[in-house]
């Protein structure tokens, strides 16, 4: 054990988080579960279950629309887990935080609202070689409708961005670079500071897609200086169904509303609609209310954690996976970077990653198998799909082993 | 040690369908194929092109098949190859059926039993209800292939498929 990782565990104290998570003491055929599929989404600490079953047991109202107490005590807790993303992601104000259901909907919102209004014939959008395909899909669909075209930044062979590829292609008519923070196939951390720089230079508008860089890393909207930046609540300790758009106000102002109806107008008649101000006018319906209170709990969970140990231990468990994983003969590691948030893609020579899965699971270790809707990055990469082990703060080295000795296994039956 | 989960391995991965992954049979495109049909599975990767000519008594001549995926998908694919190569199409279209009802219901009958023959090495597929579709993958691919001009489709998914 090194100083660092010892120094990180008794500031962690691991084994007392693992405590935290109920999911983590579950067993799946027969063995103690080891989780590491965390890139997908992450188990819930008791912190979040725990508060979202007492707000619906004993809190639950409609936010906006009520006179009496409970309704009034519902939209406070939602206004107050507003000002906790606001906080998170240190955006100067509580407005330029929309709810969503997810990342997803986050990069849908941008092309719909501000692409659709925004963008014209010729202009041009630029993604990288290895975007999860929800960060490639709408912004196809959206130069198909307008006539835009959509540029690829491509990377090297350890999965990296070539930024001198990438100042090439920004040129008068890039409008957009939307780019992921963390490669959820590869694990490579994009120099999304640097890029935001280069494309704002250029005249164009960054989306950061922050669904595998929230989990991570302590984000600074502010410091990266990007226009949106989004995240997934269950890819950080909290519930599905919910997750942030952050985009500066003057967007937000500008935008086109994404969906229309109750809760985000300011008067309608049969003439005319004026719309709500931001965030409400992003917001139409009723939102995923118990969710909302649920990623304030993820939130309260992670601010009480100490981000460099957590930054330590994830960096030690990548290392030791690295480590194990390629001294196992005929494993590949795919994604190479320098920089990287704890995650490996690996591929065993001649044998696919569904039966990789498959025996793992029998030992009761979960794991991803499969292209991680990112089919161009496995063609990049010229495989059909890849195994995933992605790790989160409360992963142990032993876990890691349980793996490789797994993957022995997976060898043995495929000798 | 492991129990369970041991012998539901060892039931999926029999030496036989480890055997056929290893040194698949008929991994080739035939000359002079009359039908054809892409089988994927987009979720997993699995990926496979199946061709097969079909002389004018309606008699497989000739089956072979290309592409990638897992053991399952492409063990089943070249185990289906060696069975219906030489047989009447009806025959072929007639263990297919029988092939989908014995990895798809519950319970198996006897005659489905009986009619799928060796091919019951795929039995310990059942336990793993997400790997169905990879044995199935290939059989929708052959009756996609064999379809009427009319209800063929040339691509087969077998995404969203029960289990």
């Amino acid at each position: 054990m090194t100083k660092t990782e010892t120094a990180a565990a008794d500031v962690l104290d691991i084994d007392r988080i693992r405590r935290d998570f109920p999911m983590l003491s579950s067993v799946m055929n027969g063995h103690g579960l080891v989780y590491l599929d965390n890139a997908a989404t992450t188990q819930k600490p008791s912190a979040v279950i725990d508060r979202m079953a007492a707000f619906l047991r004993h809190e639950y109202a409609t936010i906006h629309r009520g006179v009496y107490t409970f309704s009034q005590l519902s939209t406070a807790e939602c206004d107050t887990v507003r000002e906790k993303c606001r906080r998170f992601l240190n955006a100067g104000r509580a407005s330029e935080i929309i709810f969503v259901r997810g990342a997803t909907e986050a990069v849908n919102l941008v092309a719909a609202g501000f692409g659709r209004k925004f963008l014209k014939k010729g202009d041009e959008i630029l993604i990288s070689q290895i975007e999860h395909h929800s960060n490639i899909v709408p912004w196809q669909r959206l130069c198909e409708e307008k006539g835009l075209t959509l540029k690829i930044i491509p990377v090297n062979d350890r999965g990296e961005i070539i930024l001198e590829e990438f100042q090439k292609l920004l040129g008068a008519r890039t409008y957009l670079v939307s780019i992921g923070h963390v490669s959820n196939a590869l694990g490579t951390v994009n120099p999304i500071r640097e890029m935001t720089r280069l494309a704002h230079h250029a005249g164009a508008w960054v989306l950061v897609d922050g669904a595998q860089g929230a989990p991570h890393f302590r984000v600074d909207v502010r410091e990266i200086d990007c226009d949106f930046y989004c995240f997934s609540g269950h890819k950080i300790y909290g519930p599905t169904g919910i997750g942030v758009l952050y985009a500066k106000a003057k967007h937000l102002d500008a935008m086109d509303p994404y969906q229309t109806g109750g809760d985000m107008i300011e008067s309608v008649t049969f003439e005319k609609t004026t719309y709500a101000k931001p965030p409400a006018k992003f917001e139409a319906g009723t939102p995923a209310i118990a969710e909302i209170i649920g990623l304030g709990a993820a939130l309260d969970y992670l601010g009480k954690l100490d981000w460099e140990a957590v930054t330590a231990h994830e960096r030690e468990l990548l290392t030791h996976a690295t480590e194990k994983l390629s001294a196992i003969p005929g494993l590949k590691i795919i994604g190479t970077a320098a920089e990287k948030a704890s995650l490996v893609s690996f591929s065993l020579e001649g044998i696919h990653p569904h039966d990789i899965g498959t025996v793992l699971d029998q030992e009761g270790i979960a794991i991803r198998a499969g292209h991680h809707c990112a089919q161009p990055t496995m063609k990049r990469f010229g495989v059909p799909a890849t195994a995933r082990a992605s790790f989160a703060f409360y992963n142990t080295k032993e876990e890691i082993d349980k793996l490789a000795r797994g993957v022995k296994k997976v060898l043995e039956i495929f000798k | 040690m492991t129990g369970m989960g041991e012998v539901k391995l060892n039931d999926l991965y029999q030496e036989v369908i480890l055997d056929h992954n290893r040194r698949p049979r008929n991994f080739r495109k035939p000359e002079g194929a009359t039908h054809y049909s892409h089988g994927r599975n987009p979720l997993c990767g699995d990926d496979y092109h199946l061709y097969l000519k079909v002389d004018g008594s309606g008699k497989i001549e000739s089956v072979g098949f290309e592409g990638s995926g897992c053991a399952i998908s492409k063990s089943s694919a070249s185990m289906m190859t060696s069975f219906i190569e030489g047989k009447p199409v009806k025959d072929a279209e007639a263990l297919k059926n029988q092939f989908l009802r014995f990895l798809t219901r519950d319970p198996v009958s006897e005659d489905t039993r009986a009619a799928v023959g060796r091919l019951k090495i795929f039995e310990g597929v059942r336990q793993f209800p997400v790997r169905v579709k990879c044995a199935t993958l290939i059989w929708h691919a052959l009756e996609d292939a064999l379809a009427d001009a009319g209800r063929k489709k040339g691509q087969v998914s077998t995404e969203g498929e029960g289990k």
